[in-house]
């Protein structure tokens, strides 16, 4: 149930995602989401919302998303035509539009005018501009923009009635005409707007989609949770195994380092490790391990495996000659497992915690793409100050599903591993 | 019975020693607060005696009088302290590693818990392999092959059947073959049966003890028959060796002991021991009083004399008995027969 | 049952399990009457619902207990009808009481004996501790307990010594019935020995009556004035000791008999063939049909208990 969910989205997101890509994705930056609003909540919001915010979205003549039309004129002259039309239903502004034009020429740059068409008829001339092979137009930042709307904010100026001064619904359009002077030569546009809203997710300080961290936190926090918790059980049991089969000094070094261990304080080694070792979650995870080795558990472990080692089979097994290593990897270790699993899968939940925490604390693996990350990042923006609830409720949502489930499914392994619980 | 099995057999003299052990003994240090010294538990305190090969032995006593010790160290799982355990003229604590192995594979242990002695994580099939595996015999097939003739020996069939069952759902006298099988899957050249039907209830028994006796007739097997329940010896062995406080106090024939018991305690064991019979609810027993010594600090001299109806004042507080042969074959550690 | 009144009769009880599988009938129709200072004892091999019948009686159910029916009557009273809480007071313990298995392992490890001892008598009888201390040194002295041991705790008791100290703590109420079930499996053939005496004492000086469970039917001899075989949940022959032993009269309790290994015998023991049928769905007819060798047409049918000489027997061959 949960879990599988868990896990389909782990794979998706692996599949959909190659590690590689996710990583460029999110150190991305700018040049990789400047399609993206900054700290836009997800666009599902408008569902919950009376006061309906603007999607964002992009559009570009490259793929057929915006209509554009070429006619040839004389002497190597053409006329680009490039048209967009959108529905606006909003009650809000967008934050941002922007252009963004590649063109192709050998000595004379194409030249572009752009021009706006309200619902309401009004024609609004943009810009008039030569174009490089790479040119960026900024609505809000544009000087002749500017001028033009006389100071007025262009976000507003252009979706607002300029005598009620309120939001002009319905049907907007974009006009581009472009001309070229030179055979060969062409332009592209991209249309980008920035709404209040953005996709699934919503994005973050950096414009980046939460869609990639909250999917790709799943696997990271699974394959955490489940590599620190098995690596955890498998060494403690058979640390334990040897520790009590061999007896002596042995077991007496164990049960040292554990008393040892008990009394330092987990968290702050973890958080001395990130700071002046490495943040890499394998380091984390590995230092994880090591320190959850020497808990508790290796005594009550070696409390079973104390009783277990007397059992009249062991005994039977060293009559016949089986050697020590035989003993604890086939006899004695085997003999806990099914008391084991139920323990392994809730304690999973516990390091896909602690993981969450240590990135909360700004501990987080730099390089990966984790729920903690998120929530940190949301933290330093001041998230809940600002009411992008979104930005935490998404990762802690996914964290505390994460935890039922186990929770949930340890239960369930418990029933049947159990055999006290069985039958009545 | 018993007769009709000696006649067959030769005189013991006449047979080869498979196994001897000589003046044995296994001590277990007491520790205080897990380092100081606080003396040793005597767990096997000077024991002495032969089995031939092809006789059974049963050696009984009450828990706690060392026989499990004693059978423990016979199956090379403890060392012993001082004394020899010697196969076929090889004293085990001079053996290789190799030699070792090969030990291991010439004694069967039966126990006496059947459903413990089997690992719950393994099927049937897994047990019987394993003593193989552990054996060296690496061809999968030859193991099953010889999984199957020890199944069909102790006879689990349809062999089928039983293959792929694990130990909890079989039944008590099932699990017990099963470790019989396991005991005699390696073709060994004797058995340690650590009381084999204690735990068995009483139809299953007899069962058990008869299929333990046609192996051992089979295969030309000795066997050390431990126990503390006089009235199962007489099936199954041909010496009785009595056993009290580390000490082997009793040496003889099933008959000697069982019709004409010399030392004390053999007889307490006896008058002890019920027989079916509807007059036993209006008599009293005769039973010396008290308990079996501790083995840290047993009793000076004999150790039964604190509770010995037959004390000979002066003697036996102070002097250790030794054996003595009142009858031919018949030892006994006991000063009346001096 | 010659001469003495009955202390106890037992008509029709009955005692199910719950479980996943199915009903487990553990107690299936049991009949059978004790006499005042008489010693009965129900034989059967693991698994009969021995134990569960000794838990019937004293209505110690476990959770999954199910149909729970019949009548007990303890000095003619039907103690069935009681409710919970007067039974807890005025039977167990008060009436009868309990020797359970392996009870030597179920002293509170913790607790001096002397006080576990005591506990009864403080609840039921009333008495201040002091006057339960001293009790507790009577039924000491009683069992061949030493009174230094008041005031040690199990562990430092060996085996036979904590079976002593629970049968005192059996007595120390003055029951006029106690169950012992099983009370000498796990002990040394002396130390049974010695408490096999403690019992008969007990039963000649005190007047008490036993019912003893047991699945060692050589040991048994030792305290039966009767005896009750159970096969697979029902009680098969009810004889007396004296006839029972010489002759059995139910296929099973003969086999029984011959599986007993002698110390002077001459004739080999037997064993029965095959394995007792599950209690969830036992057979039609006689429940031993399958195993026994004088099986014949009528066996398909269920046995009633014949009488034959004042002994019972619960099989077609005495029609």
């Amino acid at each position: 149930m949960l879990i599988s969910l868990l896990i389909i989205t782990a794979l998706y997101a692996v599949i959909k995602i190659p590690y590689d890509q996710a990583i460029s994705l999110w150190r991305g930056g700018e040049t990789v989401w400047y399609k993206n609003p900054k700290f836009a909540p997800p666009a599902w919001f408008n569902t919950f919302s009376r006061n309906k915010l603007p999607v964002s979205f992009a559009v570009n003549t490259a793929d057929g998303g915006m209509t554009k039309t070429v006619t040839a004129g004389a002497q190597g002259t053409g006329t680009v035509d490039i048209r967009y039309a959108f529905d606006y239903q909003y009650d809000a502004y967008p934050q941002e539009m922007l252009l963004y034009f590649t063109s192709k020429f050998a000595q004379k740059q194409p030249f572009v005018s752009i021009v706006w068409l309200t619902p309401d008829g009004r024609k609004i001339r943009i810009d008039d501009l030569g174009v490089g092979q790479k040119q960026t137009l900024r609505f809000s930042q544009d000087e002749r923009l500017l001028q033009r709307l006389q100071g007025a904010d262009p976000m507003q100026a252009l979706f607002q009635d300029p005598k009620t001064h309120a939001i002009t619904k319905g049907n907007y359009q974009l006009q581009i005409t472009g001309t070229t002077f030179e055979a060969g030569s062409d332009i592209d546009a991209e249309f980008v707007f920035h709404g209040e809203l953005f996709g699934l997710a919503g994005t973050d300080q950096q414009r980046r989609d939460l869609v990639v961290p909250l999917l790709w936190g799943a696997p990271v926090a699974l394959i955490f949770g489940l590599v620190a918790s098995l690596g955890t059980l498998v060494l403690t049991m058979m640390i334990a195994a040897v520790g009590t089969w061999y007896g002596g000094w042995v077991d007496e070094l164990i049960q040292r380092i554990t008393e040892i261990n008990l009394v330092l304080p987990f968290l702050s080694i973890l958080v001395m490790i990130g700071t002046f070792y490495s943040r890499s979650i394998w380091v984390i995870l590995g230092v994880t391990v090591l320190l959850s080795i020497f808990t508790g558990s290796i005594k009550s472990y070696r409390a079973i495996f104390l009783q277990v080692k007397e059992s009249p089979y062991i005994e039977a097994a060293r009559a016949y000659g089986a050697s020590d290593f035989r003993i604890i990897f086939q006899y004695l270790i085997p003999r806990m497992i099914p008391l084991l699993i139920p323990g392994l899968v809730s304690s999973v939940p516990a390091f896909v915690f602690l993981e969450a925490s240590l990135a909360v604390l700004g501990l987080g693996d730099p390089v990966l793409p984790t729920w903690g990350k998120i929530i940190n990042d949301a933290d330093t923006n001041g998230a809940l100050y600002k009411g992008l609830y979104y930005w935490i409720l998404e990762p802690a949502a996914l964290l505390m599903v994460t935890g039922f489930g186990f929770a949930m499914l340890g239960f369930a392994l418990d029933r049947v591993f159990n055999p006290r619980l069985r039958d009545i | 019975m018993v007769a009709s099995m000696k006649a067959i057999r030769q005189e013991p003299d006449a047979r080869k020693v498979l196994l001897s052990i000589d003046d044995l003994h296994v001590w277990f240090e007491l520790r205080r607060f897990g380092f100081g010294h606080a003396g040793y538990v005597k767990a096997v305190d000077g024991v002495t005696f032969v089995l031939y090969a092809g006789e059974t032995i049963a050696v009984v006593g009450e828990s706690g009088c060392g026989k499990s010790s004693l059978m423990k160290t016979i199956l090379a799982l403890y060392k012993p302290t001082s004394g020899k355990v010697i196969f076929e003229g090889e004293d085990l604590s001079t053996l290789s590693r190799t030699a070792m192995h090969q030990y291991h594979s010439h004694v069967g242990y039966v126990q006496q818990d059947p459903y413990g002695a089997l690992p719950p994580f393994m099927n049937v099939q897994r047990i019987l392999e394993e003593p193989l595996i552990v054996g060296g015999v690496r061809n999968r097939e030859e193991r099953l092959e010889r999984v199957r003739k020890a199944m069909a020996e102790v006879k689990l069939s349809p062999v089928e059947d039983f293959l792929l069952k694990y130990p909890h759902m079989l039944s008590g006298g099932q699990q017990q073959r099963v470790v019989i099988a396991r005991a005699m899957i390696m073709e060994p050249r004797f058995l340690v049966a650590d009381e084999p039907v204690s735990m068995l209830d009483a139809s299953v028994r007899v069962e058990i003890l008869k299929l333990l006796r046609g192996l051992q007739e089979k295969h030309n097997l000795s066997v050390i028959y431990i126990t503390h329940d006089l009235s199962t010896v007489s099936y199954f062995s041909e010496r009785i060796f009595v056993m009290y406080a580390a000490k082997l106090v009793e040496k003889a024939s099933v008959r000697h002991v069982l019709d004409n018991p010399l030392h004390p305690y053999t007889m307490a064991l006896l008058t002890g021991t019920s027989e079916p019979d509807a007059r036993n609810a209006e008599t009293f027993k005769a039973i010396p009083p008290g308990e079996p010594p501790s083995l840290v600090k047993p009793p000076s001299g004999c150790r039964f004399h604190p509770r010995c109806p037959k004390i000979i004042k002066g003697i036996c507080e102070f002097k250790e008995p030794p054996d003595f042969e009142p009858e031919p074959g018949h030892l006994v550690a006991c000063w009346l027969y001096q | 049952m010659e001469q003495s009144h009955s202390l106890l009769r037992i008509e029709d009880l009955v005692l199910h399990f719950k479980t996943t599988h199915g009903p487990v009938q553990a107690v299936d129709g049991v009949n059978f009457e004790l006499g005042t200072n008489r010693a009965v004892v129900i034989l059967g091999e693991s698994g009969c619902g021995k134990t569960s019948l000794a838990k019937a009686i004293l209505r110690l159910l476990p959770r999954n207990a199910g149909t729970y029916s019949g009548r007990i009557y303890l000095d003619g009273k039907d103690i069935m009808l009681l409710g919970d809480e007067e039974f807890r007071q005025n039977i167990r313990w008060a009436s009868i009481s309990m020797v359970p298995q392996a009870a030597m392992n179920a002293l509170n490890p913790v607790m001096r004996v002397g006080e576990q001892v005591a506990e009864p008598a403080i609840v039921h009888l009333g008495v201040d501790r002091n006057g339960a201390i001293s009790l507790v040194k009577k039924m000491f002295q009683r069992v061949g307990v030493s009174d230094d041991f008041i005031s040690r705790y199990p562990f430092e008791l060996s085996g036979g010594m904590r079976q002593r100290v629970t049968i005192a703590m059996a007595l120390i109420t003055s029951p006029s019935l106690i169950i012992l079930d099983e009370p000498t499996s796990a002990l040394d053939v002396l130390t049974q020995a010695n408490i096999f005496n403690v019992l008969k004492r007990l039963k000649k000086e005190l007047g008490i009556s036993f019912i003893l469970i047991t699945h060692d039917i050589a040991t048994s001899s030792e305290l039966a004035d009767d005896v009750a075989v159970m096969y697979a949940g029902q009680i098969v022959e009810v004889s007396d000791a004296y006839r029972f032993f010489e002759r059995p009269l139910h296929p099973y309790s003969q086999k029984l008999m011959a599986s007993v290994p002698r110390l002077h015998g001459t004739k080999e023991p037997e064993f029965i063939t095959g394995q007792p049928p599950s209690l969830i769905d036992p057979p039609k007819g006689c429940r031993f049909a399958s195993r026994c060798p004088f099986v014949f047409a009528k066996c398909a049918d269920d046995p009633p208990d014949f009488e034959k000489d004042g002994r019972k027997v619960k099989c077609w061959l005495y029609a």
